[in-house]
Order: C-alpha cells, then sequence, then structure tokens
C-alpha cells in the first residue's frame, strides 16, 4: 500500500492554493483531511504529480455565527463541526449527521468541506447540507463565487467547483429550532450508509394538534448524488403530526430515485428502506 | 549450596486457574517487538508481486525490460526464470488415493488460474522502488472460461485447469453401516417417509476470508551457513518440512522463525507460494529479501475459508427420536489443493452427528476445483460447517414437531451418565454434561422470561420481532492422535514436543513446539510450569517459532496447544522432577526413596530438610558434588502424542431482534456456557471465547467473500467485506461448567475455535425463529437486511448478493474527483 511518488506542497493562504493550482494544473490533486484520497492513492488508483494540502490555511477552519446563517469553514474537522455549538442550535440536522460518521479517527481526521467537495453520494453530509439549503463559497483566481445547494453536486463525484477552484467554506442558513434527525442504515458502524435520510422540519401548533409548517428532506446513496425527497416535503406541509399522514407522505420518498444496486442490497430494497427511513427520520424529528 | 531449614512460610497460590495478564501483550500491543515486517537486515532487497488480473488466462508475454530499467531494481523474474529450485506448494492431504491435485507452482509460467496468482516478482533496494517498477511489468494473457460456481463447477461444465479433463477432485464417504459404527442410513430415511418425519434442507456455507490483522509477511537471509526465513506464519516447522522436501535444500540448513505473528485463524496455517518465491530470489540473489503483501493482496490471494454447499437429510420418529443423517457436501477447493485443502471437510465428517444418538449415518464430500483463490483452514475448519448443518437441522425438527428446540436436543443427545460414548462416526467422546451446561445457559439468559416475550412480541404484531437461537455443539479438538492422521492418509503426525531447561541462576526456560500468535502461551505455559516445578510465574520463559530452539513442533491451530503442547510440557517437566531427585536425595543424604516434591522443594520425608529444585538446578550447573554415574543436567524433553481428541461442549443462546420493515437484525443477549474442562487461565479463556464468538457471529451476520462473473473478487477491500468491529458486537455473557477432560493430565479440552463453531448457527436459528411464523424457515448467510427483508416479504430466502462493489473508492480514485485531475478538494470523510 504505497503511492506512487508525488511532489507536495501545503501553501497557507488561499491565494497560494490557488496559485499552486494554476501552476500545477491537471498534474494536482487537492488533499484536504485525506480520508478518501488517501486510500486511493495507496491503492494505486490514482497517481497524481502534485498533491496540494490545504492543512495549514488556517482561514479555512473554524464555525462563525454571519447573521441569518453560519458559516463552516472548509477545512474544519468533523468532530469540531459535531461539537460545535451554533451548528447544534441553528443546523442541528448536521450535528446529528456529523455524530455518526465513520469512525472516530475519521472525524477527527476528515474535514467539512473535503468531505463535501468529494461528492460521495453516500457520503453523510451531502443529504444534509442539500436539505439545510446550504450555500457553497467557492474561490478561483477571479474571486469568490456562491452555489446554491441544488446546483452543487453535478454526479457521482463531481461537483460545481471548477478546475481551478477551491472551496473554501459552506454557509448554513439558520434553522433555529427546527428538529431534526440524521436515520441512518447500516450493517456495521463503521460503513458508509446504505440509505440514509437527513429530516428536519418545524413544526407549529399545541400538543396534540400539531402540524408540519416546513420540512426539508435529504436522501442519502439514493442515486448519483444526494436528492431532495421534494415530494415528501410537500405532502408534509400542513399535515398533522401522527404516525398515519407521515406514513402516507413518506411513501413518496423514494420517488425519482435511481439507487444503485451492491452487495449490501438492490435497488429496489433501497427504495422500500427510503420509505421506511424517511418515516422514522421525520417522526422523530419532529418529537413524535 | 547448603540445604535450608526453612519452608517457605505459605503455600504458594496455584498458577493454574489464575487470571494472570498476558506477558505478551505490552510488547504485542506496542509493536515493540519483533514482526516480521519490522526486520531489516544488511543488504536487503524488496520484493513487489505481480498478479494476474484474470481468473483463468494463458500468459502468452511477459515483458520486462522497462521494469528492469526503473530506478534501482535488482532484477525481474518471471516462472519461466526458474528451474525445479523454485519448489511446489504441497497439499500435505490427498483425502482419498485417487485425488486429482492440480500442480501447484508459486509462480507459473504459462498459466494463472485464479485473480491474484503471481506471474512475476520485482526485485528492489526499496519497497517503494519494487512497487513502481511492477506496474512497469507489461504481461499479456488469452483469458480462458473460468470456472466459478461451485455447482456449475461440479458438473464440469468449464474447467479450471482443463488439462485435468474434470474439476471433481476427491469424493470421500464415511458410512456408519459399512464402517460397523451404525445402520443404513437410507433405510432409516426410507421408513422416516413412511411413518416418521424426514427434514430435507440445503445450507450454503458462504465463502469467508480469515482477515488476520496482521499482514503476511516473509525476510529470507541465505547468507551464513544455513538459510533463514522468518515469516508471519503458524506453522513454522511445517514450512522447514516443506522447504526442504521442494526445493532440494537439506533440512538442517534450514532455519525457520515465526516471530511474533498477528493473528492468524487458520489463514497461516499454509505454505504459500510468497514465501516460497522470496526463497527461491533469496537463493538466487545470495542477498537477503524481504516481502509483505498489502491489505488487497491478503484479502485476494491468501488463502479463504469454508465455501460448501450442504445437502442434508434428517430422519427421526414421529416422537422426535432422531434415526438417521445423511449429509451430501460439495466443497470448493478454489484453484489449487492447499496444505489442508480437502482435509478441512473431512475434519467436518466426525461432526454432523455432533452430541446426538443418530443410530445411522451417511457423509459424502466431492471437493472441486475453481478459478478462485484456494481454501483451506479458517477456525473450526470443518467443524463449523458441522455444528451449523445439524444445529439448523435439529431447530427445524423441532419446528416441523412444533416443540421447543432444546426439548427435541434434549430428547437426542448423550446423557451425562452415557460417557465414555462411541458415536456413530466412530468417535470415543470421553466426557461432558450437555445437560449441566444446558441447564446454567438457560437461567443464565433468563430464557422463559425471553420466550414469554416472544410471544407478546408475536400477538401485538410488534414491528420488532424477538428471536431466540440456540446452538448445543460439540467439537473435536486437539489435533491430532498421529495413528488416526495416518488412518486419514495425512501427510504428517499430531505429536508435539516441549523442553524445558533449568538454568543456573534460578529461572526456567521452556520450549515448546506450538506457535503461538496470538493466543497467550506464554503465559498459559508459563502458569503450568510455575506449578509443576513449584517456581515463580516470572522466572518461566516459553520460547517457540524458531526452529533452531524450538527444533521438534507441530506448531499451532485445532484448538491443539493446551490439550497437546501443554501435556509435552507436563511431562518434561515431571522427568525434570524425576532427574533432579536422586541428585537431590544425594546433596540431603537421603535415600531417594525417602525424598518427596512439593511445591518447589524437595525434602526428606519426616524431616525439615530439604533442597529447592532451583539450588538443585545450580548445583547440576557446577556438578561438583553429583552422585556417580549421574548427568549434570536435570533439562528434560517431551514428545506427546494424544491418544484420543478432546471433546468441548456448550450451550450457546442468543436472542435477535428483527425489524421486520427493514430486515435489521440487532443482537439482543448472547449466553454460552461452555464445558472445557479445567481452566488454566480465565482471562485467556474469555478472550478466547470473545473472539470466536464474533468470528462465528460475523459469518450469520456480515462476512462474505464474493466473486463476480468474471471471477474478480468483488468484496476485496474492507469496504465491501464487512469485519465487525466493537461497535457492531454487544457484551457477551459467558459461564463454564466444568467435566475434565480424561485425555488429558490437566484434564483441559481446547476453547480457541469453541466460540465461532458454536455461535453461526446459534444466531441464525435466532433469526429464523424471530420471523418463523411470517412463513420462513431459513435465511442464507451472512443474514444481510436485505435478505431477511425479502425473506419475510416473499418467496425465497434471499438468494445471491448482487456482484458489485460500493464505489467510493474505485470511481472515486479512478475516474478522479469531478474527473477533474487537479481541481478542487479531492478528498472528504471517507463517509
Amino acid at each position: 500500500m504505497i503511492p506512487a511518488a508525488f511532489d507536495y506542497v501545503a501553501p497557507t493562504t488561499v491565494e497560494d492554493a490557488l496559485a499552486a493550482l494554476a501552476q500545477y494544473g491537471d498534474e494536482a490533486k487537492i488533499i484536504a483531511g485525506g480520508q478518501s484520497l488517501l486510500p486511493v492513492l495507496r491503492m494505486r488508483l490514482n497517481a497524481p504529480e502534485w498533491i496540494i494540502d490545504l492543512g495549514r490555511i488556517e482561514s479555512l477552519r473554524g464555525v462563525r455565527d454571519d447573521g441569518d446563517a453560519i458559516v463552516i469553514g472548509a477545512m474544519t474537522p468533523h468532530v469540531v463541526v459535531g461539537s460545535d455549538p451554533l451548528v447544534a442550535e441553528h443546523a442541528s440536522l448536521v450535528a446529528k449527521a456529523v455524530e455518526h460518521l465513520a469512525d472516530a479517527q475519521v472525524r477527527h481526521r476528515g474535514t467539512f468541506g473535503g468531505a463535501l467537495a468529494h461528492a460521495d453520494p453516500a457520503g453523510d453530509l451531502g443529504a444534509p447540507a442539500l436539505a439545510l439549503g446550504a450555500e457553497f463559497v467557492i474561490a478561483g483566481s477571479g474571486g469568490t463565487r456562491t452555489v446554491a445547494a441544488d446546483d452543487f453536486f453535478v454526479d457521482l463525484f463531481e461537483t460545481a467547483i471548477g478546475e481551478d477552484e477551491i472551496l473554501t467554506e459552506v454557509r448554513i442558513p439558520k434553522r433555529t429550532g427546527w428538529g431534526a434527525t440524521y436515520e441512518k442504515f447500516v450493517r456495521v458502524a463503521h460503513q458508509w450508509p446504505i440509505v440514509a435520510v437527513a429530516a428536519t422540519v418545524r413544526v407549529e401548533g399545541q400538543a396534540g394538534d400539531r402540524v408540519f409548517a416546513e420540512a426539508r428532506i435529504g436522501l442519502t446513496n439514493m442515486g448519483s448524488t444526494p436528492l431532495r425527497a421534494r415530494a415528501v416535503e410537500d405532502a408534509l406541509v400542513g399535515q398533522p403530526v401522527t404516525d398515519d399522514a407521515v406514513r402516507t407522505a413518506a411513501a413518496l420518498a423514494a420517488d425519482g430515485t435511481n439507487p444503485p444496486s451492491d452487495l449490501n442490497g438492490d435497488a429496489d430494497y433501497r427504495r422500500h428502506l427510503a420509505t421506511v427511513l424517511t418515516r422514522r427520520a421525520v417522526l422523530d424529528a419532529a418529537g413524535a | 549450596m547448603t540445604a535450608t531449614q526453612e519452608r517457605p512460610s505459605d503455600a504458594i497460590e496455584k498458577e493454574i486457574g489464575r487470571d494472570r495478564r498476558r506477558k505478551e501483550d505490552q510488547r504485542l500491543i506496542t509493536g515493540r517487538t519483533r514482526w516480521t515486517d519490522n526486520i531489516v537486515l544488511p543488504g536487503m532487497l524488496h520484493l513487489a508481486m505481480v498478479r494476474s488480473p484474470f481468473a483463468h488466462a494463458t500468459i502468452t508475454s511477459i515483458e520486462t525490460a522497462d521494469a528492469k530499467a526503473s530506478t534501482n531494481v535488482v532484477d525481474v523474474l518471471t516462472g519461466a526464470d526458474f528451474g525445479a529450485e523454485l519448489g511446489a506448494i504441497i497439499n500435505a492431504w490427498p483425502i482419498t488415493p485417487d485425488q486429482v491435485t492440480p500442480a501447484h507452482s508459486p509462480m507459473p509460467a504459462d498459466r494463472v488460474a485464479f485473480a491474484g496468482e503471481i506471474v512475476a516478482v520485482v526485485i528492489a533496494r526499496t519497497a517503494a522502488e519494487a512497487r513502481d517498477a511492477a506496474e512497469l511489468v507489461e504481461v499479456e494473457y488469452d483469458e480462458l472460461p473460468a470456472a466459478l460456481d461451485l455447482k456449475r463447477s461440479a458438473a464440469d461444465e468449464v474447467l479450471a485447469h482443463p488439462d485435468l479433463g474434470t474439476n471433481k477432485s476427491a469424493l470421500w464417504v464415511f458410512d456408519s453401516a459399512e464402517a460397523g459404527t451404525g445402520g443404513n442410513v437410507d433405510e432409516a430415511i426410507a421408513k422416516a417417509r413412511t411413518d416418521g418425519i424426514v427434514i430435507e434442507r440445503e445450507y450454503r456455507q458462504q465463502r469467508l476470508i480469515p482477515a488476520f490483522m496482521e499482514p503476511r509477511s516473509v525476510v529470507v537471509d541465505p547468507t551464513g551457513e544455513q538459510y533463514t526465513m522468518w515469516s508471519a506464519t503458524q506453522i513454522p516447522h511445517i514450512v522447514r518440512f516443506a522447504l526442504a522436501a521442494t526445493t532440494g535444500v537439506p533440512e538442517s540448513k534450514i532455519r525457520v522463525i515465526a516471530p511474533d505473528v498477528g493473528g492468524g485463524f487458520g489463514g497461516k496455517l499454509q505454505v504459500t507460494p510468497e514465501e516460497w518465491i522470496a526463497w527461491a530470489v533469496g537463493r538466487r540473489l545470495g542477498k537477503p529479501v524481504k516481502y509483505t503483501e498489502t491489505r488487497s493482496e491478503s484479502l485476494m490471494s491468501a488463502h479463504h475459508g469454508r465455501d460448501q454447499w450442504q445437502k442434508l437429510t434428517l430422519a427421526a420418529e414421529k416422537d422426535g427420536t432422531v434415526t438417521g443423517l445423511k449429509v451430501e457436501l460439495l466443497a470448493d477447493l478454489g484453484a489449487y489443493v492447499a496444505i489442508v485443502g480437502g482435509g478441512v471437510p473431512v475434519l467436518g465428517a466426525f461432526m454432523f452427528n455432533s452430541i446426538y444418538k443418530f443410530p445411522a449415518y451417511h457423509f459424502a464430500v466431492q471437493t472441486v476445483l475453481t478459478n478462485k483463490a484456494w481454501t483451506d483452514a479458517y477456525r473450526g475448519a470443518g467443524r463449523p460447517e458441522a455444528t451449523y448443518a445439524i444445529e439448523r437441522l435439529m431447530s427445524e425438527l423441532a419446528a416441523e414437531l412444533g416443540v421447543d428446540p432444546l426439548e427435541v436436543r434434549e430428547k437426542n443427545w448423550i446423557k451425562h451418565e452415557e460417557f465414555p460414548f462411541t458415536t456413530v462416526a466412530g468417535l470415543e467422546y470421553d466426557s461432558g454434561n450437555y445437560e449441566a451446561a444446558t441447564a446454567k445457559a438457560k437461567e443464565m439468559f433468563g430464557y422463559d422470561e425471553l420466550r414469554a416475550e416472544q410471544m407478546a412480541r408475536r400477538a401485538s404484531g410488534d414491528t420488532v420481532q424477538l428471536g431466540i437461537g440456540i446452538s448445543t455443539f460439540t467439537e473435536m479438538c486437539g489435533l491430532a492422535p498421529s495413528r488416526v492422521l495416518g488412518q486419514l492418509d495425512y501427510g504428517a503426525g499430531g505429536w508435539e514436543h516441549a523442553e524445558v531447561r533449568m538454568l543456573a541462576t534460578g529461572t526456567v526456560e521452556v520450549i515448546t513446539g506450538a506457535s503461538a500468535h496470538g493466543q497467550g502461551h506464554e503465559t498459559a505455559f508459563s502458569q503450568i510450569v510455575a506449578d509443576r516445578l513449584g517456581v515463580p510465574f516470572e522466572s518461566v520463559e516459553v520460547l517457540h517459532g524458531d526452529t533452531q530452539v524450538s527444533h521438534k513442533g507441530l506448531d499451532t491451530y485445532g484448538s491443539r496447544s493446551l490439550v497437546v503442547g501443554g501435556e509435552a510440557l507436563v511431562k518434561a517437566a515431571d522427568k525434570v522432577v524425576e532427574k533432579a531427585k536422586p541428585i537431590a536425595a544425594h546433596l540431603l543424604e537421603a535415600s531417594v526413596d525417602d525424598i518427596e516434591f512439593s511445591q518447589g522443594r524437595f525434602s526428606v520425608r519426616g524431616t525439615d530438610q530439604g533442597l529447592a529444585i532451583t539450588d538443585i538446578a545450580g548445583a547440576v550447573f557446577a556438578a561438583h558434588n553429583l552422585p556417580d554415574g549421574v548427568e549434570p543436567s536435570i533439562d528434560s524433553e517431551a514428545t506427546y502424542d494424544p491418544v484420543n481428541f478432546n471433546y468441548p461442549h456448550g450451550t450457546h443462546l442468543c436472542a435477535m431482534e428483527v425489524d421486520t420493515e427493514t430486515g435489521a437484525v440487532k443482537m439482543r443477549k448472547y449466553v454460552c456456557v461452555d464445558d472445557i474442562g479445567n481452566i488454566v487461565n480465565p482471562l485467556i479463556v474469555s478472550g478466547q471465547v470473545h473472539g470466536g464468538l464474533v468470528q462465528g457471529i460475523a459469518q450469520a451476520l456480515w462476512e462474505e467473500a464474493v466473486y463476480d462473473d468474471s471471477g474478480t473478487l468483488v468484496s476485496g477491500s474492507f469496504v465491501d467485506y464487512l469485519l465487525p468491529t466493537a461497535a457492531d458486537t454487544i457484551s457477551f455473557d459467558i459461564g463454564h461448567t466444568t467435566t475434565p477432560s480424561l485425555t488429558n493430565t490437566l484434564g483441559t479440552k481446547g476453547v480457541g475455535e469453541a466460540g465461532t463453531i458454536a455461535s453461526t448457527p446459534a444466531v441464525v436459528n435466532a433469526v429464523v425463529d424471530a420471523v418463523r411464523h411470517l412463513g420462513v424457515d431459513d435465511i442464507q448467510m451472512p443474514c444481510t437486511p436485505e435478505r431477511v427483508w425479502k425473506a419475510i416479504n416473499g418467496p425465497g430466502s434471499g438468494g445471491s448478493t448482487e456482484g458489485a462493489a460500493m464505489p467510493h473508492f474505485e470511481s472515486g480514485g479512478a475516474a478522479g474527483n469531478q474527473e477533474q485531475p487537479g481541481t478542487a478538494s479531492t478528498d472528504g470523510a471517507g463517509s
């Protein structure tokens, strides 16, 4: 498990990283926490000539309050995101997803932005980001631009990040007071989810008479990108928080999905799982 | 040396039975020890292997020029570059005289027979340079049709080795009527069809990968008078024998060392192409060489385990009394007949009848060659397969009868007063008490309460159903009486050797022919010797695994180290005492007849005169004052050949929750009460039981080696070959009953494989029990949520797995992130 030889540069500013990208072009790969790239290199599935390490760019780390949003630096390790009080208060769906992401080692080395930029449809962060309507701040030689979550995930391992660009931070609109659940289905704890559902809901009304005011639901590993379960979201709004109502809405969870078939289950089984997990996630998020 | 007047103030606490922390753990856990891959020799070169990506192909050309020109590459060699000095990989157990056995070159020159087979070796100054150059070796293949599916291969549709004309390697049969150990099984089945019960089932033992923690590694040093090989192996003595037998180097010129070895589970009970190639390259170049496999190589090319289809017919009377058992197996050998190879299912042949009094029994196994990785021993080796089959069948019989599965077992098992008992398979079980173990397990489990909960959940139609699984197992371990092995045509004996050296300064060296690779021999054997010789535990040093130190031995597998190796050690220690006695008498100026030995002291009966055994060791070292004609040594050795196998047993009870909406299974409770005779070290036993249970549970729920239609191992990394971690298991409740074995002095029975053998059927029985009322009577292993859900929701029992890996590394790496290498971050959370 020895990677092919590569050269290594570790810039300390985003500007220097962009310059390195411009200089080495398609001979370079960016490394963040390394939790997906290193296995690829060690198995020699890829052999870039240059590795550009973002690990020394301090400005890419940390979580801050930005008015109606919180901003998570791309190089913030999962374990920091998972324990951050701002995240817990305003984007608890992210905190829930991070809690059981991979294993403790990965959560310490892996980064929030790295995972999202890797865009593995089985990754745990895509569906929450999508559900929460996150915005992706991308730096390039001409400055920064912001891409909406709906436009960020393009295909399997493919995002809106251009070849001369770097993801610097992710803005997540505050959803303070929303209930959230990340319902993850795995066979062993450290596995990528077979299917997972990220649900966050706002409920109105008094006990015994509660209704869904808003619902945002993301699906993990139900297609080549993270997906929104919009049919379920639409069906939920205005419905009472009851098992029957949620069951009816959740039955739509697999609409428009194209899940993979692999050793853990075929596409039909995943479609079925999506409906069950969506029901459970929504009910749990609603505190039912 | 003076005779002391004082007796020890306190009787020494007995070491046997103490939960000593393992002596070896600190160095093993911190890694501050000699693993093979740590070994660095002057001028050492490094090897990288070029392996076939095809399951079956003719090698048409191998272009090595670019690789040879690569930086610091010393040479690139192929099978064609070697002659007979490459040797051959042996099968030590041809199970029938007419067994079809393909020639097995460590590095074939003409044709590869499984994906992962070695076709060239690159030798360079560093491991990285060797790996780099290996990428430059260009091999051209003509792909051949591959024999992959076991049943289709048994029909000879496609030949794994075309020149052999068949894939059928050997048909091994045991029939109780022919052997005179029981009746005719076909008659029993025919009778049951008219007035009894016949249970017919077909079970799949999926292919497993031993997945030991330390990848295999080998270092060969051809400099000096002897050739030395360090190898991460379970079997240094057998490797030495096989090197001598196949490579033309005299055995006396070969030293094999298994330094600390990080697990094996049978997976390192092998003589490997990698060892033989390193040996040949080292000899050819006259330089030390090292090869350490990657995890990918290990999963692909180290031997796999299990892989059987089991066709089973059980006959019983209407009251549940069993009358016959017929077992017809297909066993997948993979591409070659490995060192034990077809012997693995034969080891199971004597165990299908298990603890039950079957009057008639028939067993047949057809071993089959395929173009997949070779198979061989994996923890339990034959006995888990047998236990799975019979314990699943007994639960099916209970379901058919509508009685509690424990009831039908009790009706048929050997009662404790019936021991010794000769079984229908011809073995003599020396001791056991199934009633006691079962009673204790039921109590620990809360059996009746859980049954009540199960009924309540069924009645309420709970989404989560509860199942209770039972496995009342026994096994034969302590391999093995040499005479029996001879009758089975195994190529070696089953004895073990031990030596005790009494050092001048009062410490003791113990040499064992068993070769520990994580079991804790150093601790347990120290306890035995401490008790036997009355010396402190800390004074005992256990040496093993180096054929120059431990010149005789048959290594570690088959739960044999304590029950065979420990007995050899007892005999060697007793010889030390016998040799020391006349010397003690001489020094104490007493008659030998008046000398007693107790707690490390020789004393003169009726007096307070005495000498410690360590004093005798000192006196022997000086040799100033010994009786006439007595040699100046009390060191002793013993070779012990067991007279019988050893039969641990136990009752395992498992409660599983099944989420009927998703098929997810969750272990609720696991209780096992194992009767392993007297226990030397309870802490080590707990570790063995815990680890064994998890490995057996993993077969039931998680692990499966899957090949795709072209013969590529799909589960080729730990992303797709699911090993459990502590996060996936629960706290087990383990207990013991004790019926000392009558076949060895210490009364011990093997424990290394018990947990693995017993747990698999307990778990599957529990899963099936949870959903039986929904019309399910089988779920193929591993019981994935998908299979469970499909079993509940449709016909069939969740057939074969989809032949695809998760794409996280493959697509992500090969295609590159965003298909634009060099753009934004390529890595992520690993999730």
